[in-house]
């Protein structure tokens, strides 16, 4: 692995019996760059991510994930990274401020370092009184947004976005990716998986996977040169077209 | 450690802010101790017995007070019909029909010898066998009355007889609630711990929070010990309860001492929470872990030794008791209420429910992948 790359994926392979959900993939991700995982509902996506978090066992491939080996330094990779799963993961019957020091004292931040934490959320996310409140009673949008700062506890070095808007309204979208862009200014490589091809704009290098490959990466300028786009989203359907395997 | 005192502080809130669990730990308790020892009961009182008379004798209205006297029986009909008599227990209205024929005292008078007919409404078995018990024994004693009245006793019996005096060690009067309570306090623990902690890790799979948990650096054994020492603690509060309701209701005080249950109900609650957190680790959904720990749960209580003595099952059975830790603590209860067995006494079982415990825990922390 040379200094410059993050994440560092060879012929990556996950089958469940004699379906391969993913393929093959190679790619590098780099320092405090936002990458982008674009794919169909089946593609793969979230299975190659999942491997890359250590929630899943590779079949095959080699990865390195912040300098750690994906065997043999599964744990070590998990406190240099956050991660954000598509369902909703906090505890609905513990307050924000609860979920926040939960969370925190895991990645084994001090006291200080959590009320500190705790401080700062409240403050980017306008939350005021609300921090002490159950996160059930919390909009979907503040959800996400919580989920994310949360998933960023540990100021990790990559963080995993697994669609992270979906089913959420333009504007917090537009400020979702706000965060996004903070913390990429901070220097932690986002890893994001989305559907929205609008936001695959905002990425620097996206991969468009179909059918468990990586069929195309690039800058998004890039690939709008080489298959003749106007958009990310004419790029897209031009290539998810041949894929054979879909959600039904 | 401080992981760990994060998890407990992040379970111990979850508990308290879930009143279903609080409630149960209250409300199972006291059901369970109020009505159980009082309804489930071996003794067979109210037996409906019909008495058949064809003789209308002396002899025949003797014995008929001698059995109705009892608190035992209950006497249904006095008839001269067997067919009617058939006809009460065709309609469950009566569980013994007692038959004497015509010539009753005369042939007791004449030939030394009479005839009583017995039949017994099988359908519940345990009625019908008690009941056909305690009325033999009742027309055996009428049977000396009998020879009483009539034989000039010599000075020395003809016929030997051997009369046995019975001392009921440990349970002097026989108290039937002395020998259930202990047990149903072990069910009582055994069902609080086993379900809570079977369906804990399941429900963080379903609503998906265990896969943010996975994610982190957290150590297998740190979150599992997480979620064992809160049901633990609830265990013994439980526990608690139970005794303090066994002693106001029931009077039963332990006659050893209680530190010496406690001891014992500490390492058996391991043991089963451990059973609890591996069945848990092995559902996917709560209503899996709840059908499989449900499964394992009847089968350990209806051979842990309560309601039926594990002596007297077959030779198989037995052999799966060893690997079942409620009959253990049932016998320890039995043990040191009744008997005032000490912590020497309960040696061998202290140390087999340790083993339990190391390995049940030990395939908890085992079964339980991050990675999968």
């Amino acid at each position: 692995m040379s200094t410059n790359t993050v994440i560092s994926v060879k012929d990556l392979t996950k089958r469940f019996g004699s379906f391969t959900a993913v393929d093959h993939i190679t790619f590098d991700v780099k320092p405090g760059e936002i990458f982008g995982f674009l794919g169909a509902n089946g593609a793969g996506k979230t299975t190659a991510m999942r491997m890359l978090c250590g929630l899943s066992l590779p079949t095959a491939g080699e990865a390195t994930v912040a300098g750690f080996d994906l065997y043999r330094d599964a744990e070590k990779i998990k406190q240099k990274i956050g991660y954000m799963s598509q369902r909703f993961s906090l505890y609905e019957d513990l307050t924000i401020r609860e979920n926040i020091r939960f969370y925190g004292g895991i990645y084994g931040l001090s006291n200080q370092q959590i009320k500190d934490k705790t401080a700062e959320m409240t403050r980017n996310l306008k939350l005021g009184k609300e921090v002490d409140s159950l996160v059930k009673s919390l909009p979907l949008g503040w959800r996400q947004k919580l989920s994310f700062s949360v998933a960023m506890v540990h100021n990790p070095r990559i963080v995993f976005l697994d669609e992270p808007t979906g089913g959420v309204d333009p504007i917090t979208r537009r400020e979702f990716w706000t965060l996004i862009y903070e913390a990429a200014n901070k220097g932690t490589t986002v890893f994001v998986t989305t559907h929205y091809m609008d936001e695959a704009e905002y990425c620097n290098r996206v991969s468009i996977m179909v059918d468990g490959r990586i069929e195309a990466m690039g800058s998004p300028g890039e690939l709008k040169g080489k298959y003749e786009a106007d958009d990310m989203a004419d790029v897209f359907l031009k290539l998810a077209r041949g894929a054979k395997r879909s959600d039904n | 450690m401080r992981t760990l005192l994060i998890l407990l502080n992040k379970e111990f809130r979850q508990v308290f802010r879930n009143p279903a669990i609080l409630r149960i730990m209250l409300v199972v308790p006291t059901v369970m101790l109020l009505v159980m020892p009082l309804a489930a009961d071996y003794e067979v009182r109210n037996v409906k017995l019909c008495v058949v008379d064809y003789d209308h004798s002396d002899y025949g209205r003797r014995l008929i007070n001698k059995i109705t006297a009892t608190s035992y029986f209950h006497l249904v009909d006095y008839t001269d019909s067997y067919d009617k008599a058939l006809h009460y227990i065709e309609e469950e209205e009566t569980d013994i029909i007692l038959q004497l024929p015509a010539s009753f005292e005369k042939d007791l008078v004449r030939e030394n010898q009479a005839k009583l007919f017995m039949a017994l409404n099988a359908i519940n078995g345990v009625k019908a066998n008690l009941g056909g018990v305690y009325l033999r024994s009742i027309i055996n004693d009428f049977n000396q009355e009998v020879r009483q009245d009539w034989i000039q006793l010599p000075r020395y019996n003809v016929q030997p007889i051997i009369q046995i005096v019975s001392n009921n060690w440990f349970n002097p009067q026989m108290n039937y609630r002395f020998f259930m309570v202990p047990g149903i306090l072990v069910i009582l623990v055994t069902m609080v711990g086993g379900f809570l902690s079977a369906l804990n890790i399941v429900k963080e799979k379903e609503i998906g929070t265990i896969e943010q948990i996975n994610v982190t650096p957290i150590r297998k054994y740190h979150f599992v010990l997480g979620k064992l020492i809160p049901f633990w603690i609830l265990g013994l509060v439980v526990l608690t309860i139970g005794m303090g309701l066994a002693w106001a209701v029931y009077g039963i005080v332990p006659a050893g001492n209680v530190l010496t249950i406690y001891a014992f109900a500490a390492v058996f609650l391991l043991a089963v929470l451990g059973l609890g957190l591996l069945l848990s680790t092995m559902a996917n959904t709560q209503q899996q872990a709840m059908l499989l720990s449900f499964f394992v749960m009847i089968l350990f209580i209806l051979l842990g030794g309560l309601y039926t003595s594990i002596e007297s099952m077959p030779k198989w059975a037995q052999a799966f008791t060893v690997f079942n830790p409620v009959s253990y603590f049932i016998e320890v209860m039995r043990m040191v209420i009744l008997k005032g067995s000490s912590l020497a006494d309960i040696q061998r079982h202290l140390i087999i429910m340790f083993g339990f415990a190391v390995v049940l825990n030990g395939l908890a922390v085992w079964n339980y992948r991050k990675r999968s």
